[in-house]
């Protein structure tokens, strides 16, 4: 493997970080679409150099931008996010119902087989498809026509529709998450859906273990094992072994369960990361000090990681989509903060460094291992 | 020949420099000047109305002769130094911290 291609999306433009398999030295090439937030970038796993963006603002609304040369030039593609039907109302923050409003992108899925193919997670919760390379987006009604709908209600950051997973040894099946309605499976290609929140436990609605109305901030699966779900819930650290037919929780010795990532090693799937974040109002690590927490059991015994990080005077969130692995022999763990820095650790989480240190707040990262 | 002035997000979008000049057949209204900025640019395409009902964006307002046009009707007329060419038509972005 030659190298490695970071996309990073931040609050006022992308940022395109490459480095050869050492990943010592960075070319740091940006901002992209200056001004803009940046919510996701992702690169098709059939083609490396066709790459999705996210691109959106308060004032102009949404675009998407495509590379298909790895990142260096990009063209607008289709903007027109429309809702199938008659979009009718999820409930608001104090719980009147309120219709159903596009807003924007969260996250853009790359099809595993087809550079054509993408996946949309948007705010107002909803997935699209694209099978045209993004000139045209259509919804996945069976998603929201589920029944549910009329319960799911936004989180802070809005009532977003922020990850996608999809199955690598069956085509049929995906698994998407919503802040806040919970996660849901589908088993034939996104046509119908099903809430799959079982041993979800929400003290903030009214009945804990609710079929829907869950704060998940993310979900993540090794591809060897996609069965086998991890979730960072807005509380709780949990994990699934059944395709999220049931979840049991691992938060174990962390020392807040609080947080918004959760990744998996790429060659060991029982190995997992979280960023531990004070709490729900503080939106910080505890006690100023940044720690990555790992755990090679698959949750529940956690060891901090901090070579590296500041373990001092650090307020910084890391966001939903701001972490992500490589897959070169020595796996790479890399996540950025709302203050700029994207860290990477070389070698699985023992040693960290500052790839950049002072990019505008970052929202997402992800990580391409080139051929 | 009219005359639409951008804001700067937009320019860069449309891939353009300065004031874009736009030739409009019929009425010079709103309505029949940004869909000649859309036919030209289609990029631009939902970023100043949404694409569906064809409404302002809320943080997007029109300006024209030193008067806020944002809330006539889409389809009355602009201004006769606008559909002259002697002022230009300005699409601006709110002013608004971020």
């Amino acid at each position: 493997m030659s190298g490695v291609r970071v996309l990073v999306g931040t609050r006022k433009g992308a940022f395109v970080l490459t480095s050869d398999g050492k990943r010592q030295r960075w070319e740091v090439s940006g901002p992209h679409f200056a001004g803009w937030e940046i919510y996701h970038m992702k690169g098709s796993p059939a083609d490396p150099n066709r790459l999705y963006a996210s691109q959106t603002s308060s004032w102009f609304g949404q675009l998407v931008q495509r590379s298909d040369d790895g990142g260096t030039t990009w063209e607008p593609v289709g903007n027109e996010f429309q809702y199938d039907g008659i979009p009718g109302t999820h409930q608001w923050y104090d719980g009147t119902p309120h219709p159903w409003e596009f807003k924007r992108v969260w996250h853009l899925e790359p099809s595993l087989t087809d550079p054509d193919t993408v996946y949309a997670g948007v705010e107002d919760a909803a997935i699209f498809r694209t099978t045209d390379g993004a000139k045209s987006w259509h919804e996945m009604p069976g998603l929201r026509g589920h029944g549910s709908g009329p319960k799911w209600q936004p989180g802070a950051g809005g009532m977003c529709l922020h990850t996608i997973l999809l199955d690598p040894k069956n085509p049929a099946r995906m698994f998407i998450a919503i802040s806040a309605a919970g996660a849901f499976r589908s088993d034939d290609g996104g046509e119908t859906w099903r809430p799959i929140n079982r041993g979800l436990q929400s003290q903030y609605i009214p009945d804990p273990d609710a079929e829907v109305g869950h704060c998940v901030h993310r979900i993540a699966m090794h591809r060897s094992r996609p069965d086998v779900l991890f979730m960072q819930k807005h509380w709780d650290v949990l994990r699934s072994d059944d395709a999220g037919d049931l979840w049991r929780e691992v938060s174990g010795n962390l020392p807040t369960d609080f947080g918004f990532v959760i990744d998996v090693h790429a060659h060991e799937p029982e190995t997992i990361y979280v960023v531990p974040i004070k709490s729900d109002s503080e939106h910080y690590p505890p006690d100023g000090k940044l720690r990555v927490y790992r755990s090679r059991t698959g949750g529940n015994e956690w060891e901090p990681l901090t070579k590296g990080l500041p373990q001092k005077d650090c307020y910084v969130n890391v966001l939903r989509d701001a972490m992500a692995i490589d897959s070169m022999d020595s796996c790479g763990v890399y996540f950025g903060t709302t203050g700029g820095q994207v860290y990477l650790s070389p070698d699985a989480g023992d040693n960290w460094t500052a790839i950049v240190r002072d990019l505008p707040a970052v929202l997402s990262v992800e990580v391409q291992t080139l051929p | 020949m009219i005359r639409v002035n951008l804001p700067p997000h937009l320019r860069t979008l449309a891939g353009v420099n300065g004031e874009v000049l736009l030739d409009v057949d019929g009425p010079v209204t709103q309505r029949s000047v940004l869909d000649a900025v859309e036919e030209r640019f289609p990029m631009l395409r939902g970023t100043i109305r949404d694409h569906a009902t064809k409404k302002r964006r809320a943080f997007v307002r029109f300006f024209a002769c030193e008067e806020d046009l944002s809330h006539e009707t889409p389809d009355a007329p602009l201004p006769d130094a606008v559909a002259s060419g002697a002022e230009p038509f300005h699409v601006v972005g709110a002013i608004a911290g971020g």
